[in-house]
């Protein structure tokens, strides 16, 4: 009887050493000459880019590359009156977008560029009744606007502005029969959404509510043959659930669940030796934001190369330190 | 390929100063559009800074969103149209199936086309058109948003079950279908039922006899036997072990332990409770060093836990 297992195989050519300056000049370089179409196409979402760039510098210890005022005005440009920060200059404001302009600027120590008192109105003014967060005031409820909220107000210590009951309510009656989250109540367990509840209960001091076992084997489950991760049952592997699923687990306390010398291999193989970069999964094309999960990824797992990440903001822990943010973990 | 009549050389359009990207006061990079692009995209930007509610801003919406679907600005920007131009909904319930056929996992173009049934207040194609999205991806997590949407919303609960089990005869490992089993039954008849319970308990058997190395399928049986315990539930071991023989997996060892353990904790008379333990601490060790080795750690803790449970402790000082 044969059992199929989705997944991929590592050649044994993949690269299995960390090419850290290969991914630092890819970042540096990302936009200025090559794949310009696709820089385009990416701008409804240029502010997360830029977050995932300089996060992945600075925890490479080459944040110094970027340029800081430049992206500095480009921030300030794209708040909006409402408080809300868009992606881009003539985009509209979206709380996705928001807390990676807080990111950005907390990296840089600058949050008092923008009005904060007006991002704390917008983020309030997103939740509804049910204690849920719309992405913007178009109304899309998401377990990931949900976090996107408290961790953003956690950035600016402003946590106290929404109603946090409410707020805890919604996440946990998105809790499954598996134990994971979903987007929405009754939707699917999937491991980016339950790195948004994990994380938002991790700031909220709710990760007790967590059946940390029940969820951990979940996780540990998203772990392939080939040592990748998946983010859910019968999926192929994907660079960043090294993140998702990594990150939840070292919330949860359970990260040693995982082989870590597997999940490393499997890393390292989604490099792209000529171009620097991570890809989502081996031989396939590169790009900033499976760059910034692979990097985190190696860091959640030790690799001493890299500056320890924090795995509930995805942000250096120094910085974190610096603003003065602990957010819980289990053990 | 043929030639695009460019908006800035369109004699109806003469009227606008197309606004070239704006990267900030000093751009962060120079970038290479292509023409088209370009051309629509400046356009679009003159409209919003004009803030103009036009049939021709309408239109070049669309131009905009074939370029880039899922740049949400333009689709927030048709939706202000679509009212303050009084447009035909229907219209746009073709238009937005046409482009979600095209761009299935995009969020804008789900997020839009709710919108419209929300302002049509019309369902009636949307499970149909779910299914047809899931024919070409039976895992789209937007559609089955989406459908999961429509259902609570509107109430359609009739025919789901045996949807999901068209999907689960043609795949019986999507997990979503799972999932959206667990949907139905929970917002319908629930699982307290006896006779539901049973009924379920049997079909992921059977289920489980066609493909043993299924996640979902033992995540199923689990989760729904959570709530009574596993280890109470009347013949489940013994269909269970019977399974071992020519279904075994993983999956199903794993089962054992998880049913084992529950025969502990709840200190379960039927159970001869050393024996039991014996067999738990058995099937961790070959799960640990044999069947399920990436996982030896969680099997480890879990072996752990079984000999720390404290009734066993009791039992073992006495």
């Amino acid at each position: 009887m044969g059992t199929q297992v989705k997944d991929v195989i590592i050649k044994p050519d993949a690269p299995n050493t960390l090419l850290l300056d290969k991914h630092a000049d890819y970042i540096a370089a990302y936009g200025s000459k090559k794949d310009d179409y696709e820089y385009t196409l990416s701008e409804y979402l240029r502010m997360s880019g830029i977050y995932w760039g300089l996060t992945v510098m600075d925890l490479m210890g080459q944040l110094s590359r970027m340029n800081r005022e430049e992206i500095i005005e480009f921030i300030k440009s794209c708040q909006h009156d409402c408080g809300g920060i868009s992606a881009s200059i003539g985009h509209d404001p979206h709380l996705l977008y928001t807390l990676s302009a807080v990111q950005i600027l907390s990296l840089y120590d600058s949050i008092n560029v923008i009005d904060v008192e007006k991002v704390v109105d917008y983020v309030k003014g997103l939740q509804q009744e049910d204690g849920s967060f719309a992405g913007d005031k178009w109304g899309e409820i998401d377990t990931r606007f949900s976090f996107c909220a408290v961790a953003t107000l956690a950035l600016l210590g402003k946590l106290d502005e929404i109603n946090m009951d409410k707020a805890v309510e919604f996440v946990l009656s998105c809790m499954n029969f598996d134990g994971g989250f979903g987007c929405r109540p009754d939707s699917e367990s999937h491991a980016g959404q339950i790195y948004c509840c994990t994380g938002f209960l991790s700031i909220t001091g709710q990760l007790h509510k967590v059946n940390a076992d029940l969820l951990g084997w979940w996780l540990c489950e998203r772990q392939l043959p080939s040592g990748g991760l998946n983010g859910r049952p019968e999926k192929l592997p994907d660079v960043c659930y090294s993140w998702w699923v990594l990150a939840s687990l070292k919330i949860i306390g359970r990260i040693h669940w995982i082989d870590k010398a597997k999940l490393r291999s499997f890393i390292l193989a989604c490099q792209d030796e000529e171009t620097g970069g991570f890809a989502d999964r081996p031989g396939d094309m590169v790009d900033p934001f499976h760059t910034l999960f692979g990097v985190a990824g190696l860091s959640l797992l030790g690799d001493e190369q890299i500056k320890p990440v924090n795995p509930v903001f995805c942000m250096p822990e120094d910085v974190l330190q610096r603003v003065g943010l602990q957010p819980d973990l289990l053990s | 390929m043929c030639l695009f009549f460019y908006f800035r050389d369109r004699k109806e359009w003469a009227d606008l100063e197309p606004v070239p990207q704006d990267d900030g006061p000093n751009p962060v990079v120079k970038i290479a559009y292509s023409e088209k692009f370009t051309d629509v995209f400046d356009m679009f930007r003159a409209l919003l800074k004009n803030d103009e509610k036009s049939e021709r801003a309408f239109a070049l919406t669309a131009e905009a969103i074939e370029l880039n679907a899922a740049n949400y600005t333009v689709w927030h920007y048709r939706r202000v149209l679509l009212q303050a131009l009084d447009k035909d909904l229907r219209e746009e319930m073709k238009y937005i199936t046409a482009i979600i056929e095209d761009q299935p996992k995009n969020y804008q173009v789900w997020h839009h086309r709710r919108m419209v049934v929300e302002w049509l207040n019309d369902p009636s194609e949307e499970l149909q058109f779910v299914a047809e999205i899931l024919s070409q991806d039976a895992k789209n997590y937007h559609a089955w948003q989406h459908r999961q949407w429509v259902m609570q919303e509107y109430k359609l609960w009739d025919g789901e079950l045996e949807y999901v089990e068209e999907l689960l005869e043609e795949d019986v490992r999507n997990n979503s279908a799972w999932n959206q089993r667990h949907f139905v039954i929970s917002h319908t008849s629930g699982y307290s039922d006896s006779a539901i319970l049973e009924r379920e308990v049997q079909y992921t058997l059977k289920q489980i006899k066609k493909a043993p190395h299924n996640e979902s399928a033992w995540n199923y049986l689990n989760g729904i036997l959570q709530d009574g315990g596993l280890s109470s539930y009347p013949g489940l071991l013994e269909q269970v072990t019977e399974l071992q023989d020519t279904c075994s997996s993983p999956y199903l060892t794993a089962f054992l332990v998880d049913l084992y353990e529950d025969a502990l904790e709840t200190n379960s008379s039927s159970y001869d409770q050393q024996e039991t333990l014996n067999k738990a601490l058995e099937l961790c060790k070959l799960l640990a060093e044999e069947k399920d080795t990436i996982r030896r750690e969680y099997w480890n803790y879990v072996s752990r836990s079984l000999q720390n449970t404290e009734y066993i402790t009791d039992m073992l000082q006495v």
